[in-house]
């Protein structure tokens, strides 16, 4: 199948000053450790300047509540937060910015969002919901926990050995499908879904699509009505922007249609003793005061990442991956196993891996001491795991700051963890 | 890499490398218990054997990084042939050298001071104290061992 979301002979397009950038995320330079490399930006980005700027004269200057005061700092406010939501909608190809962007607390709390607000209405116990087993757990405990209450099948699309989706028996696997849930990139395998053409198939059997973008729109850009999807989540602190921010992003008509979520004030119309009517979308799902500073934080963040630009970004990662790759198999051979996609082209900068012999306990650890940061572990991704018959990988994730420098640091503190566990 | 060497004790990596006591038991007359490090995805599984309220004989099954099999493989050493109260009585000596149980008086027993003398090889974990992310990893094995011995004695 023709993935149209993997971009070919990026290479050429764009060079990107690592170094330089590197310049404009204080973390680089404050961090009490020497040295200090990064390669865990799959689990959390760090952020530059701007976005801490950013927030810091929200505070100092403008902070008041949204949508409540008329008086001109909170009208200040009000206009910031939402010029964050267009700017995400925008950001994403929405066709509403306005409407369509919904703000969570990070994207796990979107898709229980959606599968509390759209899920529970529309499914009964004989639909079926469709996932992946590379699915992160954000894309998998709230269906599970959705199926406990109203009860239906939760089914799972398997992968191969080269950690692409099986799509050979897709017709017999959407029958039944209500809704399919399916990850742009995988946090562990780096695999880049094609979740263009699953979205026509699903289609085409009335299923809904709500993809996982939290580890697809930090370094692609994204178009979601070009991806066709329903629904699409994200989070701001994978994509240089704060912690305790995320979205939803949804149709129009199909945020009308979902229920309500979080309860309470900003997201009703009316409240009387017998019972309440809803704001407008998206305000109908954003109870209590939302994140407002974390919202201007994230705009800052994707003005930073428009500054540099996404394809400069992807071009620079796919060139680490391919360098780490390449170095990796070069000095351990057979001795490193490298979970995902064999070509780089097909995945993002995510390198999961297990050292022959060592733990990713104890790999993590050891590179600790080198000062290389990586995760060890199972990355929210049980089924994942159990597939791959391992119960934990080491992980390196690559972004715009990481240099060759970072890849070669990440190799010679693996040799060290190679020498010390012979 | 000296903080290292404190955490990966030669000793250590020997029973990492050559874990005592490994395998299974068939249960019953056996008990078995198991603990998951959610963190990590570590496993193990503690079968037992108690008679006449003696650590007939333990085995230990699972898979895990170096500091939670070798943790396990220590511990094994540590109760085989002991009563179940010297047993329980080393366990909290173990948590107490890993600083989970300050006091040195618990439930009104005395622990004793933590030294070679008194913990043995054990002493070899003592440095797993500065890693506190790794503490959970050398505990597992001593959490499945209480309950392990809880079933052994409930029946
Ligand atoms: C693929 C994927 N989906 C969802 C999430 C959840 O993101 P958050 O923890 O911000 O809710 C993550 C983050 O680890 C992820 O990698």
């Amino acid at each position: 199948m023709a993935n149209e979301l993997m971009v070919d002979n990026i290479l050429d397009q764009g060079v990107l000053d690592a170094q330089a950038i590197k310049n404009d995320f204080p973390i680089f330079k404050e961090v009490k450790q020497d040295p200090f490399v990064y390669l865990d930006s799959a689990a959390s980005s760090q952020r530059p300047y701007s976005v801490i700027k950013s927030m810091d004269d929200y505070y100092r200057q403008t902070h008041a509540n949204v949508h409540r005061g008329v008086y001109r700092i909170a009208e200040q406010a009000t206009n910031l937060y939402e010029n964050a939501r267009c700017h995400l909608g925008k950001f994403l190809g929405a066709p509403h910015p306005e409407l369509e962007i919904v703000f969570t607390k990070n994207a796990t709390e979107a898709f229980n969002l959606f599968a509390q607000g759209y899920g529970r209405k529309f499914l009964s116990p004989r639909d079926v919901v469709l996932i992946t087993k590379m699915e992160h757990h954000a894309n998998i405990v709230p269906w599970m926990i959705l199926k406990e209450q109203i009860g239906f099948e939760l089914r799972f699309l398997d992968f191969d050995d080269d950690g692409q989706l099986i799509l050979d028996d897709i017709e017999e696997k959407l029958k039944g499908v209500k809704i399919l849930g399916v990850t742009m990139a995988s946090n562990v395998l780096g695999t880049i879904n094609p979740v263009k053409e699953l979205t026509q198939m699903a289609h085409s059997v009335g299923a809904v699509v709500i993809a996982d973008g939290a580890q697809y729109s930090p370094h692609f850009t994204t178009n979601v009505k070009d991806l066709g999807v329903d629904a699409y989540c994200t989070t701001a602190h994978k994509m240089l922007g704060p912690t305790g921010i995320g979205a939803l992003w949804a149709k129009r008509s199909i945020l009308q249609e979902m229920y309500p979520f979080l309860g309470g004030g900003e997201m009703i119309q009316n409240v009387t003793t017998e019972g309440f009517t809803t704001n407008d979308i998206p305000h109908k799902f954003e109870a209590g005061t939302p994140p407002i500073a974390e919202a201007v934080g994230l705009d800052a963040a994707l003005t930073y990442l428009e500054g540099v630009s996404l394809t400069a970004i992807r071009a620079h990662e796919l060139s680490l991956l391919t360098y780490a790759m390449d170095l990796m198999e070069e000095r351990f051979g057979s001795r490193i196993k490298v979970f995902g996609p064999r070509d780089p082209k097909k995945r993002s900068g995510v390198i999961s891996f297990e050292l022959e012999g060592v733990h990713p306990h104890d790999v993590s650890q050891i590179l600790d001491q080198e000062g290389v940061c990586v995760r060890a572990g199972h990355h929210c991704a049980k089924p994942l795991m159990t597939s791959l018959n391992v119960p934990a990988t080491a992980r390196a994730s690559f972004y715009l700051y990481n240099t060759e420098e970072d890849v070669e640091a990440l190799v010679a503190a693996l040799e060290r963890t190679e020498d010390f566990f012979k | 890499m000296s903080g290292l060497e404190d955490l990966y004790r030669e000793i250590i990596l020997d029973h990492y490398k050559n874990p005592r006591n490994q395998g299974t038991l068939e249960t019953p007359p056996a008990v078995v218990e198991q603990g998951y490090n959610p963190l990590c995805g570590d496993e193990v599984k503690v079968f037992l054997v108690v008679e006449d309220e003696i650590v007939k004989d333990i085995k230990i099954d699972g898979q895990g990084c170096s500091i939670s099999r070798s943790s396990a493989s220590l511990m094994s050493n540590a109760v085989k042939g002991k009563s179940v109260k010297d047993a329980q009585t080393t366990i909290r000596t173990f948590k107490k050298m890993l600083a989970l149980k300050d006091e040195d008086d618990i439930d009104g027993e005395t622990i004793e001071p933590i030294n070679e003398h008194t913990v043995g090889e054990l002493i070899a974990l003592q440095g797993v104290v500065k890693f506190p992310v790794r503490i959970k990893c050398a505990t597992l094995p001593w959490n499945t061992l209480t309950q392990a011995l809880q079933s052994a004695m409930a029946k």
